[in-house]
């Protein structure tokens, strides 16, 4: 052993203790969220597994017999939500996502946009729904109704979208814009026929993630006034006349009619002090994190799907 | 014969367009509007400075005070006592995954901390008020409350974990081999590499993800609202229940407000506080965000 090799062996095995140290400190704090996603999915099987059935998602919910109650309104109020939701938001998203990436010049306006969308993501959920109780519950008079609930839900999901579809269209080659320019296309003609199909899988992707987002959202409905028990479903009340004017007619007032999702359903039940009703909310926060699930993994065999469909 | 047809079909696609992006410029105008506009006539019966120094909020009792501090005290409580979580454990997940994980880890872990980041606020409300509090908490320390500042604090805390963890592994990982390779030369390991290089070097982008989730875990209000409770008081002890900005929106809209009074315009009234404050902190986030790709780019 040479004299400097003596010099520095002691530092030299601190170092490399320490550095092994931080290693499985590493390891334990990323091992620690994984075992912490399984004792949240292991507690909430484990308390509402017992009310679980099929029955459950057909049974509204009630006060008086806790232990019949199910998710029926709140299921039908979460699909009308994001049907609604998708159809304000997914449109308006893309486009000012093809607006900004494909159209705007480089000028202060459009950094203005730029810079508004980045604050808006951060704006907490609730002032959204203090926007919507404001804007669409007394200002344009929609009431406590699935309208005003989707339109207040897309402004809060729309940045999302935006910058989802943004970073899947900035991923298109260029060369495909060039070659569509070459052969005379219009912008327009650019964008529908080529750029949009070749973001597809991405804004879908990112598209899906929104809505699950969406799906799990309280605190704005809250601020609108979706909570109380309803033991209805949108336009479960209302006959729809035979025909095509008849089915708008019954559209029209279902998207009037007062609604509850699964989350304020979920929130309502946890609030009480009986263990009957906590059992109830893990049973419905299972059928939440399934249809999540669901959309989620619809995401994925979509986008590989689409993958493998495109050269 | 078509040009002018076709001319006025791209003009009338652009208007659409730029409309869509304008939703955007719209609703941020709207968020102000309506904030400032209810807010106006509070603060005609509670002055800005008793609202913003005094120490007892009692909003639906007589007499009735319009305090923020205690409101501010629990919001900012809880935010801590989350971050003082989220932030070793979430840099620590960034730095495993970017630095030390083999590329089969890496795809195997991120989406569980994605699955983490989708579970709905109030599953980690309930989560908090089954299972931390009385599983956890009131068997160490058995004085907790049902309703307590803790628990919240640390649901908010798993929440915001994802949060932070991917925004500083985009980070860590926008710093370029070259510097890692260097360090590596002159003989560092792993961790003086990761200490003394890549985190320094990536330091605007993992402050930025701290005030995001900090902007997150401010604004959280599901959790907060089932975990923390709803009693607005000036306390240290995380073992008390709190009441937050957010949970006293929550609570006001639970009751039958009529439009008009000073409880429906207290709402606006601490919205805007608390818009105001997050608006604050993803504005200097963004400057950071922005100085960071200015580094590397």
């Amino acid at each position: 052993m040479s004299a400097s090799d003596a010099l520095f062996e002691p530092r030299k095995q601190r170092r490399a203790l320490v550095a092994r140290l931080f290693h499985a400190a590493c390891v334990l704090i990323t091992g620690g969220a994984v075992v912490v996603l399984g004792v949240l999915l292991y507690r909430v099987w484990h308390d509402g597994s017992e009310l679980l059935s099929l029955e459950f998602l057909d049974r509204f919910p009630s006060q008086i017999t806790p232990e019949k109650a199910g998710v029926k309104s709140a299921l039908w109020g979460t699909v009308w939500l994001i049907g609604l939701t998708a159809a304000v938001a997914i449109p308006t998203g893309v486009g000012a996502a093809v607006y900004l990436q494909e159209y705007a010049p480089r000028n202060a306006f459009t950094r203005l946009i730029q810079l508004n969308i980045a604050n808006l993501a951060g704006v907490p959920s609730i002032v959204y729904g203090l926007l919507g109780l404001a804007v669409f519950v007394r200002w344009l008079r929609f009431d406590r109704s699935v309208l005003s609930g989707s339109l207040t839900m897309s402004l809060l999901i729309l940045p999302v979208v935006i910058i989802a579809s943004r970073e899947a269209i900035a991923a298109v080659p260029n060369s495909i814009r060039e070659a569509a320019f070459a052969l005379g296309a219009t912008r327009w003609q650019t964008v529908r026929h080529h750029v949009l199909p070749a973001a597809a899988p991405g804004i879908l992707t990112g598209v899906i993630l929104s809505m699950a987002r969406a799906m799990g959202e309280t605190a704005p409905l809250i601020m609108i006034g979706a909570l109380t028990y309803i033991r209805f479903v949108p336009g479960g009340t209302h006959e729809a006349a035979p025909g095509l004017a008849g089915w708008v007619g019954w559209f029209g007032e279902a998207i009037r009619d007062p609604f509850v999702v699964l989350p304020i359903q979920i929130f309502n039940w946890a609030e009480q002090a009986q263990p009957i009703f906590h059992k109830l909310a893990a049973a419905g926060i299972v059928v939440l994190l399934t249809v999540m699930l669901i959309l989620n993994g619809a995401a994925v065999v979509l986008r590989a799907f689409w993958q493998r469909k495109q050269p | 014969m078509r040009q002018p047809l076709r001319k006025a079909r791209e003009g009338l696609i652009y208007g659409v367009l730029l409309g869509c992006a304008l939703v955007s410029v719209v609703t941020m105008l709207g968020i102000i509007t309506v904030l400032v506009s209810e807010s106006v006539p509070f603060f005609r019966e509670v002055s800005v400075w008793s609202y913003l120094t005094g120490t007892r909020w009692s909003a639906l009792l007589e007499p009735r005070t319009f305090g923020v501090l205690p409101l501010l005290a629990g919001t900012v409580q809880v935010a801590c006592g989350a971050l003082a979580l989220a932030v070793p454990v979430g840099l620590g997940a960034a730095i495993y995954l970017s630095e030390y994980a083999s590329p089969r880890l890496r795809t195997l872990t991120k989406p569980i901390l994605e699955i983490l980041a989708g579970v709905p606020t109030v599953v980690y409300g309930y989560f908090a008020l089954t299972f931390i509090t009385p599983d956890i908490l009131q068997r160490i320390f058995p004085a907790a409350e049902v309703f307590n500042a803790a628990s919240a604090a640390i649901v908010v805390g798993i929440m915001i974990v994802p949060t932070i963890a991917s925004l500083c592994d985009d980070a860590l990982r926008a710093v370029p081999r070259s510097l890692r390779e260097g360090a590596y030369a002159l003989a560092a390991n792993r961790l003086e590499v990761t200490a003394r290089v890549v985190l320094p070097g990536a330091f605007s982008g993992v402050v930025a993800a701290v005030l995001l989730a900090l902007a997150r875990a401010l604004g959280e209000t599901m959790a907060v609202t089932l975990a923390a409770g709803m009693t607005p008081k000036l306390t240290l002890n995380p073992l008390t229940s709190v009441q937050t900005l957010t949970s006293y929106i929550v609570q006001v809209s639970l009751g039958d407000t009529p439009h008009g009074t000073i409880e429906y315009q207290s709402i606006f009234a601490v919205a805007l506080t608390l818009f105001l404050i997050t608006l604050t902190i993803n504005v200097i986030a963004q400057r950071m965000i922005r100085r960071f790709r200015e580094e590397y780019d």
